[in-house]
């Protein structure tokens, strides 16, 4: 059973994102939406483990100015958003 | 021609879409308002379509006449010219006119 | 009219997310309508908020660098932002939209205890 885990809060919500990343499997995907996006950042990113499989949505990156500031790989449109949800078995919604 | 105009216009007076204003429309929103529009009414009015398009809101008398000072110097900055062109409440009178929304934080 | 008083508008959230950031920046422009002096204090997400190339028509919302651009015209030039904070992103002072004033933890807590009214958004 695999599970995508979406996160919507900001940086200073540290607590909510070490629940996420201690729940998390290793087939599982984070997908970073709205003001979660901002965790993309290098330095926040550099406390995430390595194999952690994450993405964010790029209409919520572009609307914060992120573009510039963060890995284009980790971007996916809507429709990936929408591929994400019909290939895990199950969402987790951290918020 | 005038009922045409009535229902691009919120309950206020202003314009509900920014895209609809042309010179007609201001020319006739004008005449409602007894204003005859000159060259001097003309630059205000562009004015604030561009301070818009630069801040996407409708400014309050003091950045009104901060821009304008700024643009058009000083002299056309003071409260006194802008009350001459638009009596009453100039930011609204003359924001009304531009096609803008009514200025939120005006007195 | 009462002597203007020194108003500090505070914020710590990151924009979009929450009208937030919006609030902050339409009560300190009534502020200055009412010739009140005004700060702005950027914490935590807060500095956030003063990213360049923000594109929120996208997600439907309107551009907070606007706003903030309009400021100076409005006569608001005090805008500080927590210096700590902006290491705790790893965002530079040059990636701001806004000319800002950096202060340590104990210049913040002196602006606060200096000001007549501290309002939280």
């Amino acid at each position: 059973m695999t599970s995508l885990h979406t996160l919507n809060q900001a940086p200073s919500n540290a607590s909510l994102m070490q629940s996420c990343l201690s729940s998390l499997q290793p087939d599982d995907t984070l997908l970073l939406i709205e003001d979660g996006v901002y965790w993309l950042l290098d330095t926040h990113r550099a406390k995430f483990p390595i194999a952690l499989n994450i993405k964010a949505l790029r209409l919520d990156a572009q609307a914060r100015g992120l573009l510039p500031l963060v890995p284009e790989v980790d971007l996916i449109e809507m429709d990936e958003f929408v591929h994400l949800s019909v290939t895990h078995d199950k969402i987790v919604s951290w918020f | 021609m005038t009922s045409s105009i009535s229902e691009l216009l919120d309950d206020e007076g202003y314009l509900r879409n920014l895209s609809d204003w042309s010179e007609d429309i201001a020319e006739h929103l004008a005449q409602e308002k007894h204003i005859q529009l000159t060259p001097e009414h003309w630059e205000i009015i562009y004015l604030l379509r561009r301070f818009y398009q630069n801040y996407e809101h409708s400014p309050a008398m003091r950045p009104l006449c901060k821009a304008v000072a700024l643009d058009l110097g000083a002299e056309k900055g003071k409260s006194l010219h802008l009350l001459k062109l638009f009596p009453g409440s100039p930011a609204k009178v003359a924001a009304c006119l531009a096609g803008l929304p009514k200025p939120d934080n005006c007195l | 009219m009462n002597a203007p008083k020194n108003i500090l508008l505070m914020s710590r959230r990151a924009p979009y997310g929450s009208s937030a950031a919006r609030d902050l920046l339409d009560i300190a422009l009534t502020c200055s309508v009412f010739e009140q002096s005004v700060a702005l204090l950027l914490l935590d997400d807060g500095v956030l908020q003063l990213l360049t190339n923000q594109d929120p028509q996208v997600i439907q919302q309107k551009n907070l660098n606007s706003l903030q651009s309009s400021l100076s015209l409005y006569d608001i030039e005090q805008i500080y932002v927590d210096a700590d904070a902006l290491t705790h992103h790893g965002i530079r002072h040059s990636e701001l939209h806004l000319p800002v004033t950096l202060l340590n933890k104990v210049e913040i807590s002196q602006l606060i205890a200096n000001s007549d009214v501290v309002l939280t958004v």
